[in-house]
């Protein structure tokens, strides 16, 4: 297998695991947050890389060009970035919201002040 | 116009009305504009499912054919998971409007806009035909329904609120990655398209593993069991029109996804060599029992209903973990029989905490007297959960159990079985408070809703017994469904 060939695939899944494991293992909103923004970015960069054909032009029409890179793949991921940037925003104006209800973006105290919550 | 250039607009007229109703001042013209375009969307919805049923009907954007633009594809699954949402909608907004004005006094223009684009979400999700425009939709619906979720009265609704984004945004990017690894291998989006190239390549690891990532992440969506941990916590928190057209619609897009991707786009064939059977064998009867058995325990009603859609989510993968023609109709069937009767169950609840305040099940005491129609609605509601003869949800099971049989699967006729008991426990929990106790002091000045609360929410418990004993609409198209997705020829 060639390791340094697959490099963009590494860094996917290295990108990948690091998101993951900060949204599961921390306990502060806004470090989830930015744990899904990692989290995400993985799964761009795999589609970004998957796009690119190596010896291959950017995709604009040309004299004597015949290969080019696959620009579909770009343009679908200029969609998923703007759905991340909205997610950020939601997330992050909820945290708001929690911090104002509960004066704290702390999972486990927040896991406490919930059970405590009489009828809800 | 035919009926087919009409067909995209079930979806786009609510995107396209989403952003004029944010501008809409007041109380009554964001509600007006949001119930008649998704009427429109039923409406056409109506007209569109005949012709699907027949032929799949196929609308390509801006005159681009596949693979190059998007298209809609229409054919009796999707149509039929179509009508059944536009027309839960339409029932449940003029229910909702009573309860949005207590709940949301405030800028309810940005609320219905909201309502509108989550509809407009599910509907896009249920009619593409491409794979990447479904997470599109899927999260445009999803981020709507956060914000919609956020609007709840109680303290907590941020905070479920915010476990709902961090799941849902997890399912959305297992559900990408996926579908980024199926491109790189096919270098299509199409569904069509992917199906007929995904079986040359089903042998690589690339395509496994995006076979993983998809499964995950629509399992976060639909709450399978142990996927399902920012279900009850969103359906309990959120406003209760929200609440109502979240339990009859929002999953069962997700399985509508599920379906279309393993049996239409992966294939029967690749899907027998995965372990796909029996990992929703035996996630679907871990569910039923657990989430019932939970559902038990909670003292707060809308918890309580919440914990059942996880059940029942449960008999839905049960069903299609038969990967037979029988199982994956009966699912079907369930999925529709499931939205009528836990939009009814979570009308009556809803109605009791507009009229009394209070969500636990110590406030249901004695509403049998105080609330008659009300509880007689929510035991008959109940009585269909159950699944007694005459309702839709006997339907469901004996179509279920019938499945499994043919199977010789005994064991997942005792599960259902045993969950129909429990089921019976956690509605007898409620229904005994209602018609057994008695009143509590201070409840005495308490009134039956006014009709507006009643009206939807009779029309939903007569709908549990009509499709109950006429079974032509739901079990035949379900059926036709289920044999185009399988690739068996009627």
């Amino acid at each position: 297998m060639d390791w340094l060939g697959h490099i963009n695939y590494w860094v996917v899944i290295f990108l990948m695991m690091t998101g993951f494991y900060t949204v599961i293992a921390r306990g502060n909103m806004v470090k989830i947050i930015i744990g899904l923004n990692i989290f995400q970015t993985s799964a761009f960069i795999l589609f970004i890389s998957a796009g690119k054909i190596i010896g291959a032009s950017s995709p604009v029409l040309e004299k004597g060009v015949d290969l080019y890179s696959n620009p579909l793949p770009h343009v679908l991921i200029l969609t998923a970035i703007v759905v991340g940037v909205a997610t950020t925003a939601v997330g992050l104006a909820l945290a708001v919201r929690v911090r104002e209800n509960y004066g704290s973006i702390q999972d486990d105290r927040l896991t406490e002040e919930e059970e405590a919550e009489p009828g809800l | 116009m035919s009926i087919l250039e009409w067909m995209p607009f079930s979806v786009l007229l609510p995107l396209l009305a989403a952003p004029v109703c944010a501008l809409l001042p007041g109380r009554v013209l964001p509600w007006l504009l949001a119930m008649i375009s998704v009427t429109a969307s039923a409406v056409i919805m109506a007209f569109v499912l005949p012709e699907a049923v027949q032929a799949p009907m196929r609308y390509f954007f801006g005159d681009w054919p596949p693979p190059i633009g998007i298209e809609y594809r229409v054919d009796a699954v999707n149509g039929f998971i179509g009508l059944l949402i536009a027309l839960m909608g339409t029932v449940i907004l003029p229910w909702g409007r009573v309860s949005v004005n207590r709940e949301v006094p405030q800028r309810q223009g940005l609320f219905y806009a909201l309502f509108l684009l989550s509809f407009a979400g599910l509907m896009g999700i249920t009619l593409t035909g491409d794979a990447f425009n479904v997470f599109v939709f899927l999260e445009i619906s999803s981020l709507s329904t956060y914000v919609l979720v956020a609007q709840g009265r109680s303290r907590a609704a941020p905070l479920s609120a915010f476990r709902y984004l961090v799941m849902g945004t997890l399912g959305a990017t297992f559900y990408l990655i996926g579908i980024g690894l199926i491109y790189i291998m096919t270098g299509t989006l199409n569904m069509v398209d992917l199906a007929e190239r995904l079986p040359a390549v089903a042998d690589s690891g690339a395509v496994q593993a995006a076979f993983g990532f998809i499964i995950v992440g629509i399992g976060l969506k639909l709450a399978l069991f142990p996927l399902h941990r920012w279900l009850p916590g969103a359906y309990a928190n959120a406003p209760s029109a929200v609440t109502v057209f979240l339990a009859s619609t929002a999953t069962k897009v997700a399985i509508y996804v599920l379906l279309r991707l393993v049996f239409t786009v992966f294939g029967l064939e690749f899907v027998r060599q995965m372990p796909f059977a029996e990992v929703f064998f035996v996630l679907g009867v871990i569910g039923i029992l657990f989430a019932s058995l939970w559902a038990v325990e909670q003292d707060n009603a809308k918890r309580l209903l919440a914990y059942s859609s996880v059940a029942q989510v449960g008999y839905m993968a049960l069903a299609i973990s038969f990967v037979s023609v029988a199982g994956i109709s009966a699912g079907l069937v369930h999925m529709f029989n499931h939205a009528l009767m836990k939009a009814a169950l979570f009308m009556c609840v809803c109605t009791v905490i507009y009229q009394v305040g209070s969500p636990s099940i110590s406030a249901f005491n004695g509403l049998g007297r105080k609330m008659p129609l009300t509880m007689l609605a929510f035991v008959l509601a109940g009585l269909s959960l159950i699944g007694v003869p005459l309702t839709v949800g006997f339907i469901s099971k004996w179509l279920l159990i019938e499945a499994a049989m043919d199977q010789g699967n005994w064991f997942a006729v005792v599960v259902v079985l045993i969950g129909s008991l429990l089921a019976v426990l956690y509605i007898g929990k409620i229904a005994e408070a209602a018609w057994l106790k008695p009143t509590p002091e201070g409840h005495e000045t308490i009134r039956e809703a006014r009709p507006a609360l009643l009206l939807p929410m009779w029309l939903l418990v007569a709908a549990n017994f009509y499709f109950g004993i006429d079974t032509r609409l739901t079990a035949d198209v379900a059926r036709r469904g289920a044999e185009m997705l399988l690739g068996v020829s009627p």
